[in-house]
């Protein structure tokens, strides 16, 4: 199993393109316990740690830049005021160990339903950046998660970046499981009260094959929502959470059952609205 | 044309493509013809004779295996050896100065806040990484920062003492 370690993105890309079977390795976190326990056994790794163009990330007047190599320790750290619900999610995340490896890239990559990144970016219209020896083209997060564990990505195509617009307003980010750290979500929402365009944005993981974007939630509620003193009635806030409810998909696994993740999205759902017009 | 070489030798042995070399605690090691696969934590462990971050989940979830990778608190478990090539790897070997013991080592100690002691060097790695970069924690850091290594004997109360222990010596000696 050859290893590249290829130190800018047009030699990754090249590696790709050349072995497009090639495993990619990022922060290792998802990687690595599937290689040790013999669930994963690439012929080849191209291996992304060394690579500039995919660390940091850009703040620009209307959007927001995130490389595939960003840790969860630099949002929390650098980007807690500019991404306040990005990085509510990332100190979600496993452990500080976890943090300081796994990578945004990683979490888009490995696309699971409980992915902690992944309802933030999904409620801001992200759209993913993928890049081969034959372009560069972008895709709606939506359209780029297929279905638990499936992407869209072209096995030649690395992941360069994801990016949001910059809106103004709260956000808040809740992760429900049964102890605050090293968790995988039981449910997970992520509400934004986007002042910008005056409309409420909310999505959920863990509770359906993909994150799951609530539109009729989001409707109803912003357009009850009084934007210039962002209040809203309680009634309007209860709607919203069954409505959030409503649209969830949640399964019963080893991790809970589909009524409990269910009336968990509704709670989650209240409570993150509550706590942004509260902000 | 030139005879050819009438005495055959052994054919010089192809440089192994999966030897590679890692640099821990400030000398350079040779890991020979390893699967390219194995974990940072395997290969020091196994093939390096270098046992102190330890192996209990394989997985990311306990901590045991800890370390620094280019000074970020790792678990070695979760990173590829292979790609660890270029990287400053520090374990807990080097923390202590020969027999002399660092002052979080020192505490945990004096707090008897060791039992069984498994998952010791991860959590003298985790704490040493807290409290060089946070040094006066509150309480609800030093649990955040402690939260990705399990102890299964201790309950935590003599590993939080010890931490508040070094760090009021620190503050004392400021
Ligand atoms: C103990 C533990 C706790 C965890 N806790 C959480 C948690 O709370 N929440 C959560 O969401 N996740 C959690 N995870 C999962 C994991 O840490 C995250 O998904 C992380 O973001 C993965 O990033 P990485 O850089 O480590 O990815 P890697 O493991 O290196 O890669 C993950 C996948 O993405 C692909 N990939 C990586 N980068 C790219 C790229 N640039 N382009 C294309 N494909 C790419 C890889 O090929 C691989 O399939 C946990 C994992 C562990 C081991
Ligand atoms: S052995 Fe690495 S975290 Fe448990
Ligand atoms: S002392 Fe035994 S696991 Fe911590």
């Amino acid at each position: 199993m050859p290893i590249d370690r290829p130190t800018d993105l047009d030699a990754a890309l090249a590696s790709l393109s050349d072995v497009p079977s090639a495993h990619l390795l990022a922060g290792g976190t998802d990687a690595m316990v599937e290689i040790t326990f013999d669930q994963r056994r690439p012929e080849h790794i191209v291996a992304l740690r060394r690579i500039p163009e995919l660390r940091g990330y850009r703040v620009d007047d209307d959007e927001l830049t995130f490389g595939a190599m960003l840790t969860y320790t630099q949002v929390e750290r650098e980007l807690a005021s500019t991404a306040p619900g990005l990085a509510m999610a990332a100190r979600t995340v496993g452990s500080p160990q976890i943090r300081n490896t796994g990578t945004i890239g990683g979490n888009l990559g490995t696309a699971s339903p409980a992915g902690d990144t992944l309802p933030w970016l999904l409620a801001l219209d992200a759209r993913v950046e993928l890049r081969s020896v034959r372009g560069s083209r972008e895709l709606s997060l939506a359209d780029f998660v297929t279905g638990p564990k499936r992407t869209a990505r072209e096995p030649d195509e690395l992941i360069t970046a994801v990016r949001v617009p910059r809106v103004e307003g709260p956000q808040h980010v809740a992760k429900l499981g049964p102890r605050n750290a090293m968790v995988i979500s039981v449910a997970m929402a992520a509400v934004i009260v986007d002042t910008t365009n005056r409309r409420v944005r909310a999505a959920f993981g863990s509770v359906g094959p993909r994150p799951i974007r609530a539109s009729d939630a989001e409707q109803q509620v912003s357009d009850a929502i009084d934007w210039d003193a962002l209040t809203c009635p309680d009634d309007a806030i209860v709607h919203f959470a069954d409505a959030c409810a409503e649209a969830s998909q949640p399964i019963s696994d080893h991790r809970s059952t589909a009524d409990y993740r269910r009336h968990a999205v509704a709670v989650l759902a209240a409570r993150s609205l509550r706590r942004c017009l509260a902000a | 044309m030139s005879d050819p070489d009438p005495t055959p030798t052994e054919p010089t042995p192809a440089p192994d493509p999966e030897a590679y070399e890692l640099t821990i605690n400030g000398r350079t090691r040779a890991v020979p013809s390893a699967w390219l696969g194995e974990s940072l934590l395997y290969v020091l462990r196994e093939r390096l004779g270098l046992p102190g971050a330890k192996n209990a989940c394989e997985q990311g979830e306990c901590g045991s295996c800890s370390l620094y990778l280019d000074g970020l608190l790792v678990n070695s478990c979760c990173v590829l050896a292979a790609d660890a090539t270029d990287a400053r790897i520090d374990t807990v070997e080097g923390l202590a100065d020969g027999d002399q013991l660092t002052d979080v080592q020192q505490a945990f100690l004096d707090a008897g806040a060791v039992q069984c002691g498994f998952c010791i060097p991860g959590l003298i790695t985790t704490v040493h990484d807290l409290l060089d970069r946070t040094p006066t924690p509150s309480q609800l850091e030093v649990r955040e920062a402690i939260s990705g290594n399990l102890c299964r004997c201790t309950g935590y109360g003599r590993i939080l003492q010890a931490v508040e222990d070094v760090r009021a010596q620190r503050e004392a000696a400021r």
